[in-house]
């Protein structure tokens, strides 16, 4: 019982940072039919700038919880930014272009902010403070449940819900979902498509610089080439979960966060990523769209 | 002063001009209908209005402003709205959610009243509001693409093909809400396939061939025309 409770926080709190990063994957899929390869590094690129911000601002005393919410404000912001340049950059100039030719400059880009990071942070594993926040811990039937991994587990949460209510409840949520469907038919409605692709390039990276700062503080540690890693589980969970979906997505997050806190707690550490994915294919044999996925309307 | 008036508009899709030099006028309160078979270049020509194509060449003036080549939102704003061919609805969105897209450019309490107005028009989608849009029939889509670009109280309405795909009786009915829609003093260019039913409709016509106006007129003058009894009529 113990073992069975422990892994399923340390699943959900990983899933949940999973789904946060997928989230920018099916967005950008779903109104762009793109594959945003560069996704993870901004993730962790927030992570850097969150941990650069904390020190920075800290001036080698200890950095509070007030200074944690500014590491959050400014990571949010400049990924966002980042995000916003980054299609302007490497895919506007290619939305007509052959499909093959986005992929590439997806590909790139990624490993421009990859190294653009080890450049300006070295290529060396940075330690994140241990003195964040508080050391508190819960005990609950034989398994310890931290401080961290509460506020992580919360926080996603209360964002996804967020998201879920924006997307599903407001005029520009429906535009997005609109533009996803159809763009044309999106236009023919005064819709500005490119308006719409500016927002997913902001929401996307923004929730995905959470989730970058989270991995750093929950790990401890970052280094330059950790966004390809995440974004790799993250995009999986995308396909998990039906790209272009985002309850999809949360979902899909979710459950590989599981999967692996299950495999690692009941199998073994070093055959986590072995039996998770052999999960994975099983579902996407059965359910070739993923999960929640049915393609969007069909064209005529 | 015209609504509509295009001069000399061209479009081509690479090296394939699908428009030659196209010039037309719209004036305010008409039913103009545009015949033509497939592949003279009817949806380019609603799709070039609309703003969904590049021009190579002509002018597009609504209201005397120049809106050749404004954006596609930009020209919703103007006050020119679409129902484009193949319907286009929003599949995996409620009926209720396709209206309120269609009042995007307006205020939400002042679309609110042209939505309701919608569902006086076609009950049937009243009937289904929550449904997904892909799952109504194609005659109850076609309505929901009318009823979608009316709510953005259009000045110019545009209709691409409303009678593709479906059967006869439907069409019957299509045609009487857009009569009832013609008579509230919307400004309508259609353009069809069922020459019959369009001229029936319209006050005025032009017959499109590959690219080119080859004809124009009142609507009973186009429909005696022998070339269009020959070509669309069936004799």
């Amino acid at each position: 019982m113990g073992t069975f409770i422990q892994q399923l926080i340390n699943g959900l709190t990983v899933g949940g940072i999973f789904a946060l990063i997928a989230l920018g994957y099916t967005m950008v899929y779903g109104v762009m039919r793109l594959i945003n390869f560069a996704h993870g590094d901004l993730c962790i690129l927030g992570a850097f700038i969150g941990l650069t911000t904390l020190t920075s601002a800290a001036g080698g005393g200890h950095p509070g919880a007030g200074l944690l919410l500014l590491a959050f404000v400014v990571s949010v912001i400049v990924i966002a930014v980042a995000g916003v340049a980054l299609e302007r950059i490497a895919y506007r100039p290619l939305r007509k272009a052959d499909r093959l030719a986005a992929v590439v400059s997806a590909l790139g880009a990624s490993m421009m902010i990859e190294n653009g990071i080890m450049l300006v942070w070295g290529p060396q594993v940075h330690v994140f403070p241990s003195n964040l926040l508080p050391a508190t811990t819960w005990h609950l039937a034989g398994a310890t449940i931290s401080f961290v991994q509460v506020m992580i587990i919360l926080a996603s949460l209360v964002l996804m819900i967020a998201l879920y209510l924006f997307v599903n409840h407001t005029r520009f949520g429906t535009a997005i979902r609109a533009a996803a469907i159809d763009q044309d038919a999106a236009r023919l409605m005064g819709i500005n498509v490119n308006r719409v692709i500016a927002s997913v390039f902001i929401i996307g990276p923004a929730l995905g610089a959470i989730g970058g700062l989270f991995i750093g503080i929950y790990y401890r540690e970052a280094y330059f080439t950790m966004g390809w890693t995440y974004g790799l589980y993250a995009f999986i969970a995308a396909i998990l979960g039906g790209i272009g979906n985002i309850p999809g997505a949360m979902l899909g997050g979710v459950l590989l966060g599981l999967f692996n806190a299950f495999a690692a707690g009941y199998v073994s550490s070093s055959w986590q990523d072995a039996i998770t994915f052999g999960l994975l294919i099983v579902i996407l044999l059965v359910r070739p769209t993923g999960l929640l996925g049915e393609r969007v309307a069909e064209k005529v | 002063m015209s609504l509509l008036k295009i001069n000399e508009l061209r479009v081509a899709y690479g090296q394939i001009e699908a428009l030659k030099g196209v010039s037309l006028v719209v004036e305010p309160g008409e039913v103009v209908a545009i015949l033509g078979a497939n592949g003279a270049g009817k949806t380019t020509l609603m799709r070039a209005i609309s703003g969904l194509l590049p021009k190579s060449s002509g002018q597009i003036i609504f209201e005397d402003r120049d809106i050749t080549n404004l954006s596609a939102d930009r020209i919703v704003r103007c006050g020119i709205a679409q129902s484009p061919e193949g319907r286009r609805v929003f599949g995996t969105l409620t009926v209720a959610e396709n209206l309120k897209l269609g009042g995007f450019t307006r205020p939400p309490q002042e679309s609110r009243a042209s939505i309701e107005a919608a569902y006086t028009m076609f009950p049937r989608l009243a009937e289904r509001r929550e449904q997904f849009a892909g799952t109504l029939s194609g005659g109850e889509q076609q309505m929901l693409a009318i009823g979608r670009a009316l709510v953005a109280k259009p000045k110019l309405l545009l209709l691409d093909e409303p009678s593709l795909g479906l059967a006869p009786i439907i069409i019957q009915s299509i045609f009487r809400s857009l009569r009832g829609i013609a008579d509230t003093g919307v400004t309508i260019l259609i353009v069809e396939q069922n020459a019959r039913a369009a001229l029936k409709l319209a006050d005025r016509g032009y017959v499109l061939e590959v690219g080119r106006i080859m004809l124009e007129g009142d609507s009973t003058t186009i429909l005696h025309s022998p070339e269009v009894r020959a070509a669309y009529l069936g004799g």
